[in-house]
């Protein structure tokens, strides 16, 4: 449905942290004992094979099995102080069966034999009486068994390996160059995520899988004490499927953008949380913008959150049949206008591709969690709608040999279901810049860096607002402005499109506790893009006075 | 068993407290017991259970602390975990914001916990989820749902002496209902801590009634307009507002409730005279813990008096830097009501719009706490006292401190829960003039 707030505003009066349930019922460990494996593959094979033989013999007709052990460290500190470290590890099985036709799943943190077997048993009798309400069976797509075999995220160093120590004084140094750069206060987090992940199912696959993440992140507040008024200004970081070494500054993956410093596939928050430091104080003094109609020129940076909302979630399969309807939605892109094969979804220049193989990408894994091989496939092909997001059981509905691969769970003891894989517009083909895109608009707005987002249950009408904002007047970037929002309806928005930048500026940006389900679920999922140009987009300003 | 009564609950904690040798302790321990199930498609989809128990303790030196859980409870267990958070505390960096633990304190016994709702088994759950798919199916309509209960506990203690125990139950239940063509649309959800007041069949007629009378809605012109909003709605939009109820941001000036040239704005009319916000955790209808972690005997607090702030709460740290008294976030929040039901602020309405549910609310800017999101499920005209036709969705952009400065009339406030959150709150349905509505939605 929504990106989770995980760090509510500050400004807010919280500047609390808001966990994912799956955390918040993690243990918090140390940080050594993060680094203890526990158990050894064969010792994870062998409790599998528990599980599976189990199931089997009760009456299942199809199981999979997960042994997962979820790491997590939060790094939290503001200004010249640590607020707090968190390291937490869940380690447990979950077991999904089908039996009589339905699915059924149990999931126990024992991983004793007799645990083990007991709760394939106990999947197997909630399936049967899941059954008795069943009004159509469940229909798995073929899917042929892996054997043994394993995928690591390429990390280049392994963030929890990293003493705290290093981890808190780059956070401090941050704090400080901001605070030295004029800010008044300063928050700044580290979050690391490691899911070891053992999969094995009746289809004959034994995979293991040891995934990484890392997203550091910042918010400097600037305050007028006369006037009372304040502004913040966020990192300009994205959450990675990468290790430590995305915090390497590396000058190949700076970019000197139209209006200051981005960031590639490694990010230099020294630099970021300076120049931040600078942009927030010009956000005091910038001007308000005049609501009415732009040719809006919007960086990965912030057009990555508008493809989450208005071209991942509206094609997700589930969605569109109506599973989510009583909490996220439902979609707009019914499959009616997929089996028309021509719904106008965007400009001939629009092609969004789903895949989970993208280097450093949040969704990058080798298999999902239903032990299907990663892949890529179009969503929207030169404007047209294509093709969803499915699992195994949802493949026959779409007339699709195998499942694309889009389950997952957010931990052992969590039901997968569908969830988002990497959502993607694709670069233009001709070679332009984003200094191009700008030489043409007339009157528009250059937008960098995420904030406020909404969207409606349907995903036709959106708003979203953004960190830096400057005004383009005739060919020419000015001045920064500010209370900028844009509202526009998703198909009206992609057919806006007349200009997408080539390869050379394409970026990740990602979400890393997008949240799904009840009880909710969170996932973390990129989304890659070029600056694009939408054009006479309704800008609103968003300045109230209380 | 995941639920320890307060003797069972005192005695392992006192065992903890003995293997500690740190300056101070605090050990808690958290325990849940519930279960759920998701439908759709007017079928069952998934179907889950919870049960776990949860030992925390958090060992200081000086200004370190270090927090390590476990869930196993052996001697040997509860030892290394003592010795672990130990080690951990010794290690971490100091905070100098670190406030010494509390002592005993005196408090009342919460109202939080009902045998019924404890007693709920996988059939309960099943049998009210049957009631809410047999009113839909009967309306021809397709239904979504979801129902969970839980029963938890926690128990605190630390080496100043401090021993607190709370047990409660919860229910939660909410469906969505749509008609066969996907032109109407329905919801509705309940909250309590006792079961016996959960009706699932009732719901799901309310649902239903929204889903076929706001089929077919025709489109008006967004802009501004006096809007009824039901509980279900006001909640969720106040609630963002509820957050902001802190003197530390205030006091830094990146709040609402900051006051231009500092300090914050106790004292000051902030909204509509018509406007009172408490927390009450003796509140019958909403009972809640009766003390916190900080260790705190929580009781009646007014934060809002007839539009006045009167109270914001202060952590230990910034009462002491500021020398008042600590003052903690209480666990709920009453808005109180009048007495007119929704059909009387319904037929006082010459021109307006039911608002039903309102639905992806975020934050667009903090200094005036701008809020935007969209109406769903269920959004009618109303002209001369009567409900006229359903209309398109509409987005908003509203701050809700504009909004309770607009207040013409509250009804009786009810138990509502927030959609997101899923947090109870009493709040009454409203009439608020001059809400602004930016762009209409094609979604149902």
């Amino acid at each position: 449905m929504k990106r989770k707030d995980f760090i509510r505003n500050a400004s807010m009066g919280m500047g609390a942290l808001f966990l994912p349930k799956s955390m918040l019922y993690a243990n918090q460990v140390d940080a050594a004992a993060l680094l203890d494996t526990r158990f050894d593959i064969p010792q994870k094979k062998r409790m599998a094979d528990i599980a599976l033989n189990a199931a089997r013999s009760k009456g299942a007709t199809y199981t999979d099995v997960r042994i997962g052990r979820y790491l997590n460290q939060f790094v939290i500190t503001r200004e010249d102080k640590v607020e707090n470290v968190v390291n937490t590890e869940s380690y447990g099985i979950g077991i999904r069966v089908i039996a009589n036709g339905s699915w059924g799943f149990a999931a126990t943190d024992n991983l004793d034999t007799d645990s083990i077997a007991k709760t394939a048993a106990l999947a197997v009798s909630i399936a049967k009486e899941n059954a008795r309400l069943l009004t159509e069976p469940v229909q798995l797509a073929p899917q042929k068994g892996q054997g043994e075999v394993s995928w690591k995220t390429p990390i280049e160093k392994n963030a929890f390996e990293v003493p705290i120590k290093e981890k808190v004084d780059l956070l401090l140094s941050v704090n400080d160059a901001a605070m030295k750069g004029g800010a008044n206060y300063m928050n700044s987090l580290l979050f690391l995520v490691n899911e070891q992940k053992y999969f094995a199912s009746s289809d004959g696959s034994y995979i293991d899988q040891d995934i990484h993440r890392i997203w550091p992140t910042f918010s400097i507040t600037k305050i007028d004490a006369t006037s009372g008024k304040f502004e913040t200004r966020s990192a300009l970081s994205s959450p990675m499927g990468m290790g430590y070494e995305y915090l390497n500054p590396s000058a190949a993956d700076t970019i000197k953008g139209l209006t200051g410093n981005l960031y590639r596939n490694r990010y230099d928050m020294l630099q970021d949380a300076k120049d931040g430091a600078k942009q927030v104080q010009e956000k005091m003094i910038a001007k308000s913008v005049d609501a009415g109609k732009y040719d809006l020129v919007i960086d990965p940076t912030n057009l990555f959150l508008t493809i989450h909302e208005s071209s991942g979630h509206p094609s997700e399969l589930d969605r569109v049949l109506g599973y989510e309807a009583n909490f996220a939605g439902t979609s707009f892109l019914t499959l009616d206008k997929w089996k028309a094969g021509n719904f106008n979804y965007g400009s001939k220049l629009v092609n969004i591709v789903a895949d989970k193989l993208q280097p450093n990408s949040l969704g990058a894994v080798g298999f999902d969690d239903e032990g299907v091989e990663t892949q890529e496939w179009d969503i929207i092909k030169d404007g047209v709608l294509v093709n969803y997001q499915a699992t195994r059981d949802q493949a026959h509905i779409l007339g699709l040999k195998q499942s694309q691969g889009c389950c997952y769970a957010d931990n052992w003891s969590s039901v997968q279901f569908q969830r988002m894989p990497n959502i993607s517009l694709k670069p233009g083909k001709e070679t332009m810049s984003p200094a191009d895109i700008v030489k043409n608009v007339e009157k528009g707005i250059y937008i960098v860096g995420e904030s406020s987002y909404s969207i409606d249950q349907q995903r036709y009408n959106f708003q979203f607002s953004g960190q830096l904002f400057y005004e383009i007047k005739n060919g020419k970037i000015g001045p920064m402005l500010k209370d900028v929002a844009y509202q526009s309806n998703t198909q009206e928005f992609w057919n806006s499109v007349t200009a997408i930048a080539d390869k050379r500026d394409y970026r990740l940006g990602g979400s890393f506790f997008d949240g799904k389900g009840q009880p909710g679920q969170v996932s973390a999922v990129s989304h890659g893009a070029s600056t694009t140009r939408f054009n006479g987009i309704n800008v609103i300003n968003t300045a109230r006075k209380i | 068993m995941a639920i320890l009564n307060k003797e069972d609950a005192q005695a392992l904690l006192k065992k903890v407290l003995a293997f500690s040798t740190s300056d101070e302790c605090e050990v808690s321990l958290s325990g849940v017991e519930g279960g759920n199930i998701r439908y759709a498609r007017n079928a069952v989809s998934t179907a889950g259970d919870t049960n776990t128990l949860t030992l925390a303790i958090r060992s200081v030196y000086g200004k370190k602390s270090g927090t390590a859980t476990i869930n196993e409870f052996d001697d040997a267990s509860l030892k290394k975990c003592v010795q672990r958070a130990e080690e951990l505390a010794k290690l971490s960096p100091e905070n100098p914001e670190y406030m010494p633990m509390r002592g005993p304190i005196s408090y009342k016994e919460s109202k939080s916990f009902i045998p019924a709702t404890a007693a709920i088994q996988p059939d309960t759950r099943a049998e009210a989820v049957a009631k809410s798919i047999k009113v839909s199916k009967d309306s021809k309509l397709e239904s979504a749902g979801y129902i969970e209960n839980r029963t938890s506990f926690v128990a605190v203690m630390n080496s100043k002496g401090f021993f607190g125990y709370n047990k409660g139950t919860d229910v939660i239940f909410s469906v969505t209902t749509r008609n066969q063509e996907g032109t109407g649309s329905g919801y509705a959800a309940r909250g309590f801590n006792d079961v016996s007041k959960l009706d699932t069949a009732e719901a799901t007629r309310v649902a239903a009634q929204k889903a076929n009378g706001s089929a077919n809605a025709k489109a008006i012109e967004p802009g501004k307009y006096t809007v009824i909003l039901e509980p279900i709605a006001a909640t969720y939009m106040l609630e963002n507002m509820f957050r902001g109820f802190d003197a530390r941001t205030a006091d830094e000036g990146r709040s609402f409730m900051s006051k231009p040239g500092g300090g914050n704005r106790i004292g000051e009319q902030l909204v509509d005279e018509k406007v009172s916000i408490y927390s009450d955790p003796f509140h019958p209808e909403l009972p809640d813990a009766t003390w916190n972690g900080e260790g705190f005997a929580l009781d009646r607090v007014n934060w809002i008096e007839k539009g006045v702030v009167k109270n914001l709460s202060y952590s230990q740290f910034w009462a002491q830097k500021k020398n008042v008294a600590a003052g903690p976030f209480a666990s709920n929040i009453i808005m109180e009501g009048g007495t007119a039901s929704l059909e009387e602020l319904i037929k006082s309405t010459e021109r307006g719009i039911l608002v039903s549910k309102l639905w992806y609310i975020r934050l667009v800017d903090a200094q005036s706490l701008l809020l935007t999101g969209l109406t769903r499920d269920g959004t009618f005209y109303i002209e001369n006292g009567q409900i006229k036709y359903p209309i398109k969705n509409m987005r908003f952009n509203e701050s809700p401190v504009i909004m309770l400065n607009n207040v013409e009339a509250l009804g009786k406030a009810e138990r509502s829960i927030s959609i997101e959150s899923n947090r109870s709150y009493l709040i009454p349905p409203m009439k608020i003039r001059d809400f602004t509505f930016t762009s209409l939605s094609d979604a149902v």
